[in-house]
């Protein structure tokens, strides 16, 4: 069975619509029953969800095919195939339009951040197999996925300091890793250090002198204000805590205005107030026109600051949208004095006559919710461990 | 870091201070004697114990050379302290040409002040001065400018640990390539010679030793000159017109080797 014509996650089945050997289909068709099959293009994106068939059936490739369909197995002879047609099915799960790429933008503007098909491979393992991704100008991306996912992977590619296998990506409009690209970007790791015996105003001053940035002693004035060390100007990093380091750290990726701004999870060291000031710091960028990407685990932070989430496993992105996309209703949930009532399959404008038929009925109502799925629920869904 | 080096060149010094004195007082003793008037007694003093000075001064230009330049790629890597740097348009052939220029002149210039430093007191205390300065200082300095090389070149493959102790093993094979060499000539054994020659030519830090060790008694003959040449740190031949030709390739091509790798290393 050849790995590169299908792919298996969990219950999902990924299909491209290569030809497969006949032995081959036979092994898919006995799989399909148990598996949610998804049509996808050549490189993984998913395009459909299909519904799989019970039996494996001869197929005429000249006769024409409603809709959009896999065709698996070949035979010798020409526009003919022996196989299972696997044809479109009605999405019945809400999570079912998660099955989206990050869409590009087209309005003729470089992209702060775009890749195409891009794939990295370390020996045998495959970080990042077709990932295709857009960071608008002055867009603030959020980019979750679980440990191995290929998130680092794919932001060490933007920044030049991973070579990609395959595929493309470009930083305003220049490739990544060339000098363009890197004069244009600003980027905190998750592991970095900076030399023990600097103070905090050197740090800068180092980072200006390599991004020649003229921005001079205002420059850093002006961003050690901003993630709250000014006080600490003179400190050396030794003598700084982690959570100044990681500040510190932010400012150094932002000497030189940046256009683009790639975060490796900033906030992972910083306490609640640290994080509310990167919070303010990265809405304050965006209203400057600033491009982030956000790599992090923390789904609170991200769904309060992202215009938009890509959320990427097994060096896939399987769903991508804005953070009310990625959420979706989940009934009414009205309080009353006889206890809680659920409506599992209403709306938010169902709520108002639910409460008027509670009331009309002689209930109290105390507290009416309209549920929607968490980011927490959608990137569990979308990983496939919402059954553990 | 630099402080274990001052107080290694400090210590050092002082003991060399110390002993030179005391050889040099049991030499005025021999030089009285006319048993031994076919042999100059103060060169041949001052010429070994200047050999064993620069010994000490490629081992501890090495040792500084290596301080600087173990962690450069990978070591910096590992810690987290690269990959801001290489973000940035800087380049990271201009990054690793930066490192070792900085770390080339800080060695050179040390090796260089230590051989003098240990000339001076050669001559403070025994009234010798070698036969030729500068090319000794010079081919010092460029010895340690080719160990900081090789570690800047192992950096990028090798841990900061391991190629620590890699660079200091090859600094060893290097010297006791040399030393086999002198005992070669000593003995007439050809093939002790060929081998150290080799091992000269691939690690070209122990050529340049050796050709500064033939330099500071250059002009002594006789009686005198062939005891230089037996003794360990007498240089029994110069390395030739081809030596400073093959010392700047040798930094070019392993510094291309490293550029190379460098550029193309996932980080």
């Amino acid at each position: 069975m050849r790995d590169d014509d299908a792919r298996t996650r969990g219950r999902r089945l990924d299909l491209r619509p290569n030809d497969l050997r006949e032995h081959e289909v036979a092994e898919r068709a006995t799989c399909l029953p148990a598996l949610e099959p998804v049509l996808c293009d050549d490189a993984f994106r998913p395009r459909a969800r299909v519904q799989p068939v019970q039996s494996l059936e001869p197929v005429n490739a000249r006769e024409p095919v409603a809709g959009p369909a896999a065709l698996l197995g070949r035979d010798e002879v020409p526009g003919e195939h022996a196989g299972v047609l696997l044809g479109e099915a009605e999405a019945a799960d809400p999570f079912d339009d998660l099955l989206q790429h990050a869409a590009p933008y087209s309005n003729g503007v470089p992209a702060a951040l775009q890749t195409r098909a891009l794939a990295k491979r370390y020996g045998t393992i495959e970080a990042l197999r077709g990932v295709e991704l857009e960071v608008g100008e002055g867009e603030l991306v959020g980019l979750l996925g679980p440990n191995g996912a290929g998130k680092s992977t794919l932001v060490k590619i933007a920044v030049g300091l991973v070579h990609a296998t395959r595929g493309e990506a470009t930083v305003c409009g220049a490739p990544a890793g060339s000098g363009a690209a890197r004069a244009s970007l600003g980027y905190l790791a998750e592991l970095f250090r900076f030399p023990g015996w600097y103070s905090a105003d050197e740090v800068l001053l180092l980072h200006q002198r390599l991004a020649g940035s003229g921005g001079g002693e205002a420059e850093r004035t002006e961003l050690l204000r901003l993630v709250g060390l000014l006080d600490a100007r003179r400190r050396k990093v030794d003598a700084m805590s982690k959570g100044m380091q990681q500040r510190l750290g932010i400012a150094q990726a932002l000497v030189g205005s940046p256009r683009l701004l790639l975060l490796d999870e900033p906030t992972s060291a910083l306490d609640p107030a640290g994080r509310r000031t990167v919070r303010r710091l990265l809405e304050e960028l965006r209203a400057r026109g600033v491009a982030v990407l956000l790599n992090s685990h923390l789904l609170s932070e991200v769904e309060l600051v992202c215009d938009r989430v890509v959320i990427i496993t097994g060096g896939s992105v399987v769903a991508a949208g804005t953070p009310a996309e990625l959420s979706r209703a989940r009934g009414v949930e009205i309080e009353t004095a006889a206890g809680l009532r659920e409506f599992p399959d209403a709306t938010r404008d169902d709520a108002p006559r639910l409460v008027a038929e509670l009331v009309a009925a002689g209930q109290r109502i105390y507290e009416v919710r309209v549920r929607r799925t968490s980011l927490e629920e959608t990137y569990l869904h979308a990983v496939g461990e919402d059954a553990t | 870091m630099f402080a274990i080096v001052l107080v290694l060149t400090a210590v050092f010094l002082g003991l060399y201070a110390l002993g030179t004195d005391r050889a040099f007082q049991e030499v005025a003793e021999f030089e009285q004697d006319p048993t031994f008037q076919a042999v100059d007694e103060r060169t041949l003093a001052g010429a070994t114990l200047l050999g064993l000075a620069m010994f000490g001064t490629l081992f501890l230009g090495a040792v500084l050379a290596v301080f600087l330049t173990h962690a450069v790629v990978r070591g910096d890597a590992e810690r987290g302290l690269l990959q801001p740097l290489v973000v940035r348009p800087l380049g990271r052939t201009t990054l690793l040409g930066a490192r070792f220029l900085a770390a080339a002149a800080v060695c050179g210039l040390y090796a260089a002040g230590l051989f003098a430093a240990t000339a001076g007191i050669t001559y403070w205390t025994g009234s010798w001065w070698p036969d030729r300065f500068w090319l000794p200082a010079a081919e010092l300095a460029a010895a340690a400018v080719v160990v900081c090389m090789l570690s800047l070149l192992g950096s990028v493959f090798l841990s900061a640990t391991a190629n620590g102790i890699a660079v200091f093993m090859l600094v060893g094979a290097g010297i006791v390539g040399g030393l086999l060499g002198q005992i070669g000539a000593a003995l007439d054994s050809e093939t002790l010679v060929d081998v150290a020659e080799k091992a000269s030519w691939a690690l070209p830090f122990e050529a340049l030793y050796q050709d500064a060790l033939h330099a500071i008694s250059s002009e002594s003959f006789g009686l005198t000159g062939e005891l230089l040449q037996l003794g360990p740190f007498g240089g029994a031949q110069s390395a030739g017109d081809a030596l400073w030709p093959w010392v700047v390739g040798y930094l070019a091509l392993a510094g291309g080797v490293a550029a190379l790798a460098f550029g193309r290393k996932d980080l």
